[in-house]
């Protein structure tokens, strides 16, 4: 996936939030519904709940299209985190504590350049993390799918985090000064 | 106040709450911290980032075949999230937090375990346990090492203990090899909030009988 497809994505979801664009949507699930899928069964769910949770997943992404920021996040990164909050929700009888909503809420308009960076720097991240050296990147990937345990995750990750961390940071810190 | 935080979480700990394999006491600190500090804000985006690189480019596994119209027909039974609830009123305990005590700092059921310290143990699953500390300016928490990880979040006055300061949003991410002795500073009660792994080993006598009266 490259960045333009990356941008298409977020027309979709934006397609859905300003118009209830229901291709958009048929688009997105097609391709985000088998890898949400494939995710909850290789961190532990019976075929059958990794169904009924995908679609419940999905349907998320309908309700909350207008609550994605494109310059905070990738749909990928964004589908990803709906995923991993609802496999952890239905084990829980709490649900999972998020930080605090910043206080100015999702924007209404970000930034055109904020978007395309953060969507730039995040496929540099996927480039970089299938660069990485098979044991690392094994290594990773056993952490995302559930199989260490933070005290067997070494502090050397390697991985390449910098750039696109400052960007969010930037990001941040212009939108508290703006809020004085 | 972002600005002023030193201690920050490590990365193994928020590449396993990005992950959802942390134990729901840990996950607590690690919100509450990242609700203070947005330098680790913006590394949980990045961590975030990764698992959804993960999710790009692993596999695929097909839906059953009406997956899509089942889906068209949940969304139709219910077509939009229910509304967030309202941001409360800034306090000293952010938002995470306050959903486990039921409130703000005077909503907290304090319970004194010996040495002028005080403690409100919080209700959550799994392996590890979180708790609110209360510390009167000036006094040690009494000589403790702890087998696995502990994490200390400072949510108003201060400890030091041999390592560094502690002030308010930093979180200090302690392992077994740690056997400390944090004193909170002279000044405003310290109140923390600590997760650990393990139940606290105390090396005295008197803390140790302490502890099997009140369940540390």
């Amino acid at each position: 996936m490259n960045t333009t497809d990356r941008l298409q994505w977020v027309s979709e979801v934006e397609a859905i939030r300003d118009r209830q664009d229901q291709s958009a949507f048929a688009a997105l699930f097609q391709h985000f519904a088998p890898r949400v899928k494939a995710y909850l069964i290789k961190t532990g769910s019976a075929p059958d709940v990794a169904e009924e949770v995908t679609q419940d997943v999905m349907a998320t992404l309908w309700r909350k299209a207008g609550m994605f920021d494109p310059g905070k996040a990738s749909v990928s990164t964004w589908v990803f985190t709906i995923a991993r909050n609802r496999r952890i929700d239905i084990v829980r009888r709490n649900r999972r504590p998020e930080p605090e909503d910043l206080p100015w809420g999702p924007e209404a308009e970000p930034d055109a350049d904020d978007v395309l960076s953060l969507q730039e720097e995040t496929e540099r991240l996927g480039a970089a993390l299938r660069s990485l050296p098979d044991k690392q990147r094994t290594l990773v990937e056993h952490a995302y799918f559930g199989e260490l345990s933070h005290s067997e995750i070494a502090e050397e990750t390697g991985l390449p985090l910098g750039t696109i961390k400052s960007r969010i940071r930037l990001a941040l810190d212009r939108l508290r000064h703006e809020m004085r | 106040m972002t600005g002023t935080i030193k201690h920050h979480l490590t990365d193994a700990v928020l590449i396993s709450y990005s992950a959802g394999t942390l134990p729901e006491a840990f996950d607590l600190v690690v919100a509450t911290h990242v609700s203070l500090c947005d330098e680790c804000r913006a590394r949980m985006h990045a961590f975030d980032a990764v698992g959804g690189e993960l999710l790009e480019h692993a596999e695929e596994t097909a839906l059953a075949p009406d997956a899509f119209a089942a889906t068209l027909r949940q969304i139709e039974a219910q077509p939009v999230s229910p509304p967030p609830p309202p941001r409360a009123a800034p306090g000293v305990l952010p938002a995470p937090l306050r959903a486990y005590v039921g409130g703000d700092l005077g909503s907290v059921a304090w319970r004194r375990v010996g040495g002028g310290v005080s403690d409100a143990v919080l209700d959550v699953e799994g392996e590890a346990t979180v708790r609110l500390l209360r510390i009167p300016g000036g006094v040690a928490v009494p000589d403790h090492g702890h087998s696995g990880c502990e994490m200390t979040l400072v949510l108003q006055g201060a400890f030091s203990d041999e390592i560094d300061r502690f002030g308010r949003g930093d979180v200090e991410v302690a392992d077994d090899a740690l056997q400390h002795k944090p004193v909170a500073e002279p000044g405003p009660d310290c109140i923390c909030l600590a997760a650990t792994e393990a139940p606290l080993q105390f090396s005295g006598i008197l803390p140790r009988l302490a502890q099997r009266v009140f369940r540390i």
